[in-house]
């Protein structure tokens, strides 16, 4: 049995009176690849948004490796351990491609270096710089990206932002990766594509993945396990198989037969 | 009591042309989402149309109706040429580049006009006595008229067609648009209407300072943004709160020994209001997606 | 003695010619003023109008790291220049005036350090609400900091009661020189900052707060540093406004003032810290001698504020109109510049220094055939290339032949 990364007890939040998602229970074990899909408005960003401390949650907690995280700011739970792409890509795009990825590693300790080793442009400072951009080049590297290091964010094609976002928040080192519909605007060929890195990812940078994704296929194609919501609730989770079968989870995708009739 | 009374009624007129300037502010910020810097500027440009016509005219209504004509072109003008090209671009440039026509046109009315202030006295006006109060008249017109166009501004809003069309583009501009609104003639409609409130509230300065010079724009803009913030910015009844709000608040600074800080406490307001309650006395929260 | 090597090293290889060439160009600058200085040849005219530039172009680069770099429209520079100016300026003339008379550069350096501190703490203030507070919103609360900060000057009858507070009357030359040295302090620090893994967080705020946020980058902690460092820098170029103008008055420092640097600001580029110190120097200058020659008299005196907001608008359109987008691509400025600064680059490096393409690696992997192994060494070898910087298209030397 291995060990278990993330886990949520009840959490939900309510904006007001409207309950965007309530009872949420998810247990990701280490190195799992784990699936978070449900229909427009079930409240899948908004777990995320939860997860990263976007939102603060109303009820409930969230633990990392054991670690209570509920409460924390956004840039304190990066720093735990957990990091994400957009459903809306969100790069920083008036900055190079390295750059953007160099943001990622600025809060890995071994990069350390305060404001006044920067202004004093003391030795610790150009061996982390020169530290930073090999680290940055590697991760360039693994995404194919590492020839348009130069160029603006925002020149890249739509896919290598994505990839770039990826990337991205890999240099911040997580236990936890959260994908927020990685495959959206994708054809089925960049799908197949980036179902291979997902699980290049996995493997080789030994991380635990949570995607959202409408993409029946990509979800099918990989997660091991994946949780439904609807309504903001909790409507089914095992694995991928018996929960696409469930009847509950077609009903709620395909709408109620008996009450369409 | 009677000089609190003189005072409040004194601020009231204020506050009127407050609310005037205001509510081009607040219906540009929702439809255009863009703080119109040049707004201020509109009202000088009135108030020079004025000064000229009058000087040549000398029919104080018709002047004002031509100011009116003179600002709406302007402020289409200013909205088509500077303004337009930027539309879905980031807002700094938008509000950069209304900086830079409000020293623009300061610029431009400073080489034509001069800096000595014109004086330009419309209408003369007394004094009546209403229960016992020495109120003037053009605080009444004012305070009237001002009362009268925000009525007929809310009609217009909720109740034709054009207006309906407006809250459209401010709440959801790409869905406005997709429901066959023309999202560009609503704007120019929007800065037209704006502009002739400006020159509105332009005559009725006029009234009260008989003096016109190429920076007095500025300031009135600022406060009447002020006021625009106070209500609620994007909210027009909010418009009409704050500008009377501010313009009683600065007619009692002004009567008391605080006078030389009136710009101090207002501004201060404004900040406290932001940092508070960035929505205002009538706003509507808007929460930025994830 | 180790930095120094490899200070002298990287300036070897070209990296830091490329970089510091503003330094180097300020220094002969500096080296060719003190000489003039020295010997007495620059009249007071032209020692004045540079003094101006100076500590303009201080207040320039120091609002160009809140709106080119940060990306929050501060319109409450003046106010911080007023801070020190009068409070830099009160000191000097009434709190230690026997200091300032026995050694006016200690006095100077004093007051700089007291207004710049001053200035520093109502930049903390001021960035309060910039933690809540976006675009056209603070633009407008720090509009009003600015009135606020006048009035209350122009109220107390400590600073003049909104007279002329009369400051030391120093030596135009001296008073040249100590604006070039306090720029290139400022420079510096600016410039290492901007140029450091924190310059990179306070962009990633600038360009997607929610991303940067995500990235554990702290935005209360920049944003505030930001603001700190700007006020302060723009309280010691108050101090020098203040003494190289012999008496400063509230009417100085209206936001009129603030819009003036920030139209240097912008029409030197955002995000361009010698963009700014250009822009900021030319319009000064300009400001000075277009009315003599164009012989501007009377009302025709407003037409370089005229010009510079047309240019304004102009600019802003040119930069940032979406429909301006193929244009802006066919007729790329950037890239020109880029290209002549590449050329002026190899003309110091001497062809010492060239982007080294890694011929082992296939940089152009298949996205479908993602390595299984990640080759740590095999990766490019730290050549310290600033990725920001020209890289030339075509290497310099044939590509053949490599080990």
């Amino acid at each position: 049995m291995s060990e278990i990364v993330l886990e949520t007890e009840n959490l939900g939040i309510s904006f007001g009176g409207l309950k965007a998602a309530q009872h949420v229970n998810i247990q990701i074990k280490k190195n799992q690849l784990y699936g978070l899909i449900g229909p427009n408005g079930a409240g899948k960003t908004t777990i995320f948004n939860l997860l990263t401390g976007v939102y603060q949650p109303t009820e409930g907690t969230f633990r990392l490796c054991g670690e209570e995280l509920t409460g924390l700011s956004q840039a304190q739970i990066n720093k735990k351990g957990i990091a994400r792409t957009f459903q809306n890509i969100r790069l920083f795009n008036n900055m190079s491609v390295m750059k953007n990825v160099m943001v990622g590693l600025a809060n890995r300790p071994e990069f350390k270096c305060n404001f006044l080793q920067s202004i004093f442009r003391t030795k610790r400072f150009y061996d982390v710089e020169a530290a930073m951009r090999k680290k940055a080049i590697e991760l360039l590297e693994v995404f194919g990206l590492a020839e348009e290091r130069a160029q603006l964010a925002s020149n890249l094609p739509y896919g290598k932002q994505r990839k770039l976002e990826i990337a991205r928040a890999l240099a911040t080192d997580p236990k936890l990766l959260l994908l927020d519909e990685p495959a959206a605007g994708m054809n089925p060929q960049e799908t197949e594509e980036l179902m291979n890195t997902i699980r290049f990812v996995r493997d080789n940078f030994d991380m635990t993945i949570l995607l959202i994704e409408h993409d029946m296929k990509l979800v099918a194609g990989i997660c091991e396990e994946i949780t439904v919501l609807n309504f903001g609730q909790q409507l089914a989770h095992g694995n991928v198989k018996e929960v696409l079968n469930d009847p509950e989870v077609i009903k709620a995708y395909l709408g109620d037969e008996e009450a369409d009739s | 009591m009677l000089g609190f009374i003189t005072t409040f009624i004194d601020g009231l007129s204020l506050g009127g042309v407050y609310a005037l300037i205001a509510l081009g502010y607040t219906m540009v910020y929702g439809i255009a989402k863009m703080l119109n810097f040049a707004h201020g500027d509109i009202i000088m440009v009135g108030c020079y149309t004025i000064a000229v016509f009058f000087a040549s005219i000398g029919l104080p209504l018709v002047t004002i109706l031509i100011a009116i004509i003179v600002c709406v072109i302007f402020g289409i003008c200013v909205e088509r040429l500077a303004y337009r090209p930027l539309r879905g671009a980031s807002p700094l440039a938008v509000l950069i580049t209304a900086i830079g026509v409000s020293y623009l046109l300061q610029s431009l009315a400073q080489i034509i006009f001069g800096v000595t202030p014109r004086n330009v006295v419309l209408f003369k006006l007394g004094t009546v006595n209403v229960l016992g109060l020495k109120l003037k008249v053009d605080t009444l017109i004012t305070l009237f008229v001002a009362a009268a166009i925000m009525i007929g501004l809310t009609l217009f809003v909720n109740k034709t067609k054009t207006g309906r069309a407006m809250l459209a583009v401010s709440e959801d501009r790409g869905a406005a648009q997709l429901m066959g609104i023309s999202v560009n003639a609503i704007i120019a409609i929007t800065f037209a209407i704006g502009s002739a409130l400006a020159a509105v509230a332009g005559s009725f300065t006029i009234m009260t300072t008989f003096e016109v010079k190429n920076t007095m724009g500025a300031l009135p803009g600022i406060k009447a943004f002020t006021a625009a913030v106070i209500g609620g910015i994007g909210s027009i009844p909010g418009a009409m709160l704050g500008g009377l709000l501010l313009g009683v608040i600065e007619m009692f600074c002004n009567s008391s020994d605080l006078a030389s800080y009136t710009i101090a406490i207002e501004f201060s307001l404004l900040i406290l209001i932001l940092l508070v309650k960035p929505t205002g006395l009538l706003g509507k929260k808007r929460r930025e997606k994830v | 003695m180790a930095y120094l090597k490899d200070y002298f090293k990287s300036v070897k290889n070209g990296y830091k010619v490329k970089n510091h060439i503003v330094y180097y160009v300020l220094g002969s600058v500096f080296a060719i003023l003190l000489v003039l200085v020295m010997t007495d040849s620059l009249d007071r005219i032209t020692s004045s109008l540079l003094g101006r530039i100076g500590y303009t172009m201080i207040a320039a680069i120091s609002l160009s790291l809140v709106v080119g770099f940060l990306g929050e429209l501060s319109l409450g520079h003046a106010a911080f220049m007023a801070l020190g100016a009068f409070i830099g300026g009160y000191m000097q003339q009434y709190t230690f005036a026997s200091l300032t008379s026995a050694s006016p550069l200690l006095s100077i350096i004093i007051a700089m350090l007291i207004g710049g501190t001053v200035a520093a703490i109502f930049g903390f203030i001021v960035g309060l609400p910039a933690l809540r507070l976006k675009g056209d919103y603070l633009a407008i609360v720090t509009l009003a900091f600015c009135e606020i900060v006048k009035v209350i000057f122009q109220n107390s009858k400590k600073f003049g009661n909104g007279n002329v507070l009369e400051t030391y009357k120093y030596d135009r030359g001296h008073l040249l020189l100590i604006c070039l040295i306090v720029l290139f302090i400022a420079l510096a620090v600016i410039m290492n900052l901007i140029k450091s893994k924190h310059g990179r967080a306070i962009m990633a705020i600038r360009d997607n707060e929610i991303a940067a946020r995500a990235m554990g980058v702290n935005v209360t902690y920049y944003k505030l540093m930001v603001f700190v460092l700007s006020s302060f820098f723009a309280g010691i170029a108050g101090v020098l406004f203040a003494n190289a103008s012999g008496g400063v008055k509230c009417d100085n420092f209206s936001y009129d003032y603030s819009i003036d640097i920030l139209v240097m600001v912008v029409l030197g580029g955002m995000g361009s810290i010698k963009g700014s110190m250009i822009a900021a120097a030319l319009i000064t200058y300009l400001d000075t001698k277009l009315p003599i020659w164009l012989n501007l008299e009377g009302n025709w005196v407003a037409l370089p504020q005229m010009l510079y907001a047309l240019i304004l608008i102009l600019i802003v359109i040119y930069t940032n109109a979406p429909k301006l987008k193929g244009i802006r691509e066919k007729y790329n400025i950037h890239n020109g510049m880029v290209k002549v600064k590449g050329w002026i680059f190899r003309l110091f490096a001497r062809g010492k220094y060239q982007h080294k393409p890694d011929a082992e690696h296939d940089y152009r992997a298949d996205w479908s055939k993602v390595p299984t192994k990640i080759e740590m060494d095999a990766i490019l070898s730290t050549d310290f290339t600033p990725d920001n910087t020209y890289v030339p298209d075509k290497p310099d030397k044939p590509k053949g032949g490599k080990n």
